[in-house]
């Protein structure tokens, strides 16, 4: 059996959570102090995901560049490989906040900022 | 009077120095409130430090909704244009000139020249500077790859440039974690993030960036020394004990190529300085009463200028705040109060704004304890208040509404303090 011990990151109070897991099963999990908490934690250790963020360059802007993010949580081992394709893209001005800049693998990358 | 007959005069109700949230937030209102509105900024985009900052997090409060940087600036720059308000951007202000309450006088340059602003107001959300090198003891070399957090996020996030290859940072609170998983995720090693205390300064959701990329966290530890040709090359560890002072013998290199500092902001107040403005030692920004009013009447402030703030959300709330203090002292030349309640700090507070109430409104105490504790009392004897709170950490700005009635019966001052529960 595995331990893992992590800090609760779904709001400020941050508690202290230890999840049980054996043979990628999880067998208990303690320390949560709300349901969205264990729920967190559970996916935490199965298949943690975020959102993630960069920049892209862009053509005719403004500022040089224009910052994006995914339109939903990433797998954590998938990070790399995306943040490889993000430094492959180049946009072109204008960009409006909310638009659609690119996708990968069926996730939507979008422009946080204006270009 | 017109104290520089060769420069053209602008004249306006309230002047906002600053386009940040604070400054946007606070012409918006003061707009919405029937004034006559310039707002100012250095750079050459509105927003201040927002646009760079591309992760999430901002705007549960304000706008219910989470938001990144950029996002939150647009929608306030959204509001502003939509509602009309005059601004300048690349306007650097050089000099507020106080001639008497309702007569301000406020020089700037800008891209089409010097010009000088005739206003009964001013509003200073000029925003924070960065701790540098040299203000936290750090010596050796002056060689390229020293940066500060903002300096680095502003050529990643603004420019495209990644600043470095191998970096180590100073500084655990929330900026230097944040940037730690930014240069992580844009394929630079971090190889260590050194924090002076004993715990992390930054709230727990972003330390856990440390463990999501394998990151080094020394606590306890302190950055004395950087050394390189041209470049950094390798910088110099040590530990220290609970007095924060260096243990001998314990000292390691770190070998790296940049050097990021994250050791905190301080309020950016120079210009409020020179125009006799108190300042509070605690907070490095103004002492103000509760419209955000500096001890120079008609000078408001909100934002990191007030008070190192952590979250954007509370940076607009002031702004507004200080625009309608802004509104009542153009409206009746000047904010009065039938007494003023002293605000101070008790056991364990290490910081409190505003610093003066009036007992005539509802006002929002900002405040920060010293060090971390758990199941306390956040209480106000002299009114019986008394607040549970389940943990309190130095990095995270505490906020408590006091209702008018409660600080009426207030005499004189009122102590503030964090103790056991």
């Amino acid at each position: 059996m595995t331990t893992y011990r992590f800090t609760c990151i779904v709001c400020p109070l941050g508690c202290a959570i230890e999840v049980d897991v054996e043979d990628g099963k999880v067998l208990e999990v303690k320390g949560h102090t709300c349901p969205r908490g264990k729920e967190w934690a559970v996916q935490e250790v199965t298949n943690p995901k975020r959102v993630v963020m960069s920049v892209v360059p862009v053509e005719g802007g403004a500022l040089p560049t224009v910052s994006v993010k995914t339109a939903e949580p990433v797998p954590k081992e998938k990070i790399p490989e995306l943040m490889q394709f993000l430094a492959g893209i180049k946009v072109k001005a204008p960009v409006k906040i909310g638009d659609v800049v690119a996708e990968w693998e069926g996730i939507k990358i979008v422009a946080t900022r204006g270009a | 009077m017109e104290p520089f007959p060769e420069i053209p005069m602008l004249s306006y109700d309230v002047l906002v120095i600053g386009g940040g949230p604070a400054g946007m937030a606070a012409a918006v209102r003061a707009r919405e409130l029937g004034l006559k509105v310039l707002l100012l900024d250095e750079n050459d985009y509105l927003g201040g430090i927002l646009p760079q900052c591309i992760h999430p997090g901002f705007g549960l409060h304000y706008f219910r909704e989470e938001l990144t940087g950029p996002e939150f600036a647009a929608r306030l720059a959204k509001k502003l244009i939509e509602l009309g308000v005059e601004y300048r951007t690349s306007a650097r202000v050089l000099e507020i000139k106080n001639y008497s309450d309702l007569e301000k006088v406020v020089i700037f340059t800008s891209p089409s020249g010097v010009y000088q602003v005739w206003t009964k107001a001013v509003i200073y959300a000029a925003g924070a500077r960065e701790r540098h090198a040299f203000e936290i003891g750090i010596v050796g070399d002056r060689v390229s790859g020293i940066y500060t957090a903002g300096e680095a996020q502003t050529l990643m996030d603004i420019y495209g440039i990644l600043p470095g290859k191998e970096i180590v940072i100073v500084g655990s609170g929330d900026v230097g974690l944040i940037m730690a998983r930014r240069f992580a995720l844009e394929g630079a090693k971090v190889k260590a993030v050194v924090e002076l205390m004993p715990y992390p300064g930054g709230l727990a959701r972003n330390v856990m960036i440390l463990k999501d990329f394998n990151i080094p966290l020394y606590l306890g530890h302190k950055v004395v020394e950087v050394r390189g040709k041209g470049r950094v090359q390798r910088v110099k560890v040590v530990k220290v004990d609970e007095n924060l002072n260096e243990v001998p013998g314990s000292e390691f290199w770190i070998e790296a190529d940049t050097l990021v500092i994250s050791a905190g902001l301080v309020p950016a107040v120079k210009n409020l300085k020179k125009i006799g403005v108190e300042i509070d030692p605690a907070t490095g920004g103004p002492v103000v009463n509760d419209r955000l009013e500096t001890s120079v009447p008609g000078i408001f402030v909100a934002g990191n200028s007030l008070v190192i703030n952590d979250l954007v959300d509370y940076v607009a709330e002031q702004g507004e705040l200080a625009a309608e203090g802004a509104k009542e002292f153009i409206d009746n030349g000047g904010i009065e109060s039938r007494k003023w309640v002293k605000v101070e700090k008790g056991s364990n507070v290490r910081l409190v704004v505003p610093h003066y109430l009036s007992g005539e409104r509802d006002v929002y105490l900002y405040l920060r304890v010293a060090k971390p504790m758990e199941d306390v009392e956040l209480g106000i004897p002299e009114i019986g208040k008394r607040l549970k709170l389940p943990v309190v950490k130095p990095a995270e700005m505490i906020r408590v509404k006091l209702k008018a009635e409660e600080i009426q019966n207030a005499d004189g001052k009122l102590t503030v303090e964090v103790v056991k529960a």
